[in-house]
């Protein structure tokens, strides 16, 4: 049983501008990332449960030669809004961290 | 090989006010450099600034860095070019940064040509754009309307390369502009000499961060880029820093929500194609990126509008009774508030909003958060509200938090405090709040029209 996090070197978010956030995840190395790959746990229909959004509104990356994955998707509050809990958007990687790989 | 034209850029900081080691842009500079650029804003910090017309301080800070850049440029008979200023890029952030450069002129006795680039947008001027339907919803977008656009604090346009190169043409020496994409303060000298578009704007990007682009950032600092007709090299002035081939692949994905696809004002920039080669162990080099010219030459539009007043009350809970059915003693306490709201300053719910943040359950995700146990043996509260002026806000919190500290619980009875508060009133007046009320492009014909320039000899 392993969790996204121990084949990762960086697993962040921030904000793409005050209406979008975009998540990397940089892994240590080859194994790891094909691993992750073979496993469907990180797709765009996992980010879309897991942050309950749309499918057809995650922009989803994968860049082999850089072993990173990247996504990113709408915020269901625009930065520094009211109901904002994130104004940088920078903690909104948490459950991905721990995301259940095999 | 490189081509014939060459240009030498250096980036002075990611920020203006976040500064550099004066040493590394000495360095820097010393190397030949043809310009210094810096960025001074974004709108990371959320809608503040943009609505309330404060700069981003702190102000010494930023007149030290401003000093620090004006002098290794002045030395070296080369362009400052100081994009976004004073954090937001409006009226008031620029003027607030042109006093600063005038001031720094002046204790040192310099003289140069300075450029004032106004962003600002004129409301009239947007309304007619808006029915004319040169201004566009990107997505998502909150919707803008006539009255929305009246009812606003303040629009900017985010200005393109045209306006800063118009500025250099006119003999400027010193420029400071008003809202600027962060990629043009780079491209636009590059540009003018003749430096292919991929290049000037993929560099641009790489210097846009300063030492961003390392492998490891130790710390806030300059850095800089070799420009020339088939490429570019990024090399950190600071010699304890050092750019890896995967550094500088990997800024490309910072902030952006594509990691190949740069939108600019006028067409965009895709590094799909890009190697990255390194030249040394602290070297890179960077080519074929290319850039595709859009039909239709656009700027982004941000704006940001008053939404209310804030007061808060942070508060502990310990008690686990009380955490075991936090739900429903909050939901119960916010139907004693409303009555209790209502008879006191004559507010209906909808004239307020009042929103629990808990923290350790779900404070910093909401709606989003997965896990929906609350194992804590504590949690943090705090109670935000925003009304409609910061009196009703400042007069309701201490309301709030007192029903709140003895709000009931079944298994207690008696009259119980439920909670800590920390401080002593437990309530703090946090100020305006304001929201973006605009993700927009607008379709210009004259790259320089939203952006008048002022020149003045200090």
């Amino acid at each position: 049983m392993s969790e996204l996090w121990q084949h990762t070197k960086l697993i962040r978010s921030k904000n793409a501008g005050p209406f979008e956030l975009t998540f990397d995840i940089m892994f240590k190395d080859r194994e790891g990332f094909d691993l992750v790959q073979r496993s469907g746990r990180l797709s765009p229909e996992s980010i879309s449960r897991l942050y309950g959004v749309p499918v057809g509104q995650v922009k989803f990356f994968v860049l082999k030669d850089l072993l990173a994955i990247k996504f990113s998707i709408p915020r269901a509050a625009f930065s520094g809004d009211v109901n904002d809990t994130d104004a940088y958007g920078g903690q909104f990687h948490g459950p991905l961290t721990t995301l259940k790989i095999d | 090989m490189p081509g014939k034209e060459h240009v030498r850029a250096v980036a002075a900081s990611g920020n203006l006010s976040t500064g550099f080691r004066a040493e590394s842009l000495r360095r820097a500079v010393s190397g030949g450099a043809d310009f210094i650029g810096c960025d001074a804003g974004s709108t990371d910090a959320g809608p503040y600034y943009l609505g309330s017309g404060q700069a981003r301080g702190p102000r010494e800070g930023v007149k030290r860095n401003t000093e620090r850049i004006l002098r290794e440029a002045l030395a070296a008979g080369i362009p400052v070019i100081i994009g976004s200023a004073g954090y937001a890029g409006g009226r008031p952030h620029l003027h607030w940064l042109l006093e600063v450069v005038r001031e720094v002129a002046k204790e040192n006795s310099w003289h140069f040509k300075l450029a004032g680039i106004d962003s600002e947008v004129d409301k009239d001027a947007l309304i007619g754009a808006l029915a004319s339907g040169e201004v566009t919803p990107l997505e998502p977008a909150p919707p803008l309307d006539e009255g929305v656009v009246r009812n606003a604090q303040r629009f900017v346009a985010m200005m393109g390369v045209e306006p800063f190169q118009r500025a250099l043409q006119a003999g400027a020496q010193v420029i400071v502009a008003g809202r600027s994409s962060d990629i043009a303060i780079y491209a636009a000298l590059p540009l003018l000499r003749g430096i292919p578009p991929g290049v000037a704007l993929h560099a641009g990007k790489m210097l846009e961060c300063g030492a961003a682009s390392v492998a490891q950032r130790l710390y806030a600092d300059c850095m800089a880029a070799d420009l020339d007709e088939q490429g570019f090299t990024v090399e950190p002035p600071n010699p304890a820093m050092r750019c890896t081939p995967q550094s500088v692949a990997a800024h490309g994905l910072y902030e952006n929500a594509d990691p190949f696809r740069l939108v600019e004002p006028g067409g965009v920039l895709d590094t799909s194609m890009a190697r990255y080669e390194a030249v040394s162990d602290r070297a890179v080099r960077v080519t074929g990126s290319c850039f595709i010219p859009s039909p239709a030459y656009t700027v982004r539009l941000e704006g940001a509008s008053l939404v209310g007043y804030r007061s808060i009350a942070v508060a502990g809970i310990r008690d686990p009774l009380v955490i075991r059915q936090l739900d429903s003693y909050l939901s119960g306490l916010r139907t004693v508030l409303e009555h209790k709201i209502r008879d006191s300053v004559n507010l209906e719910p909808e004239q307020y909003t009042l929103t629990w943040r808990v923290y350790g359950r779900d404070g910093t995700l909401g709606k989003l958060e997965p896990e929906t146990s609350l194992p804590c043996h504590e949690v943090g509260l705090i109670i935000d509200l925003v009304a409609p002026t910061q009196a009703l806000a400042a007069e309701m919190i201490p309301l709030i938090a007192h029903a709140g500290l003895h709000h009931p619980i079944p298994e207690h009875n008696g009259l119980i405090s439920n909670l800590a508060f920390p401080f002593s009133p437990p309530g703090i007046n946090v100020g305006p709040v304001y929201r973006f009320c605009a993700n927009h492009v607008w379709k210009l014909k004259d790259p320089c029209a939203l952006f008048p320039m002022t020149l003045e000899d200090l």
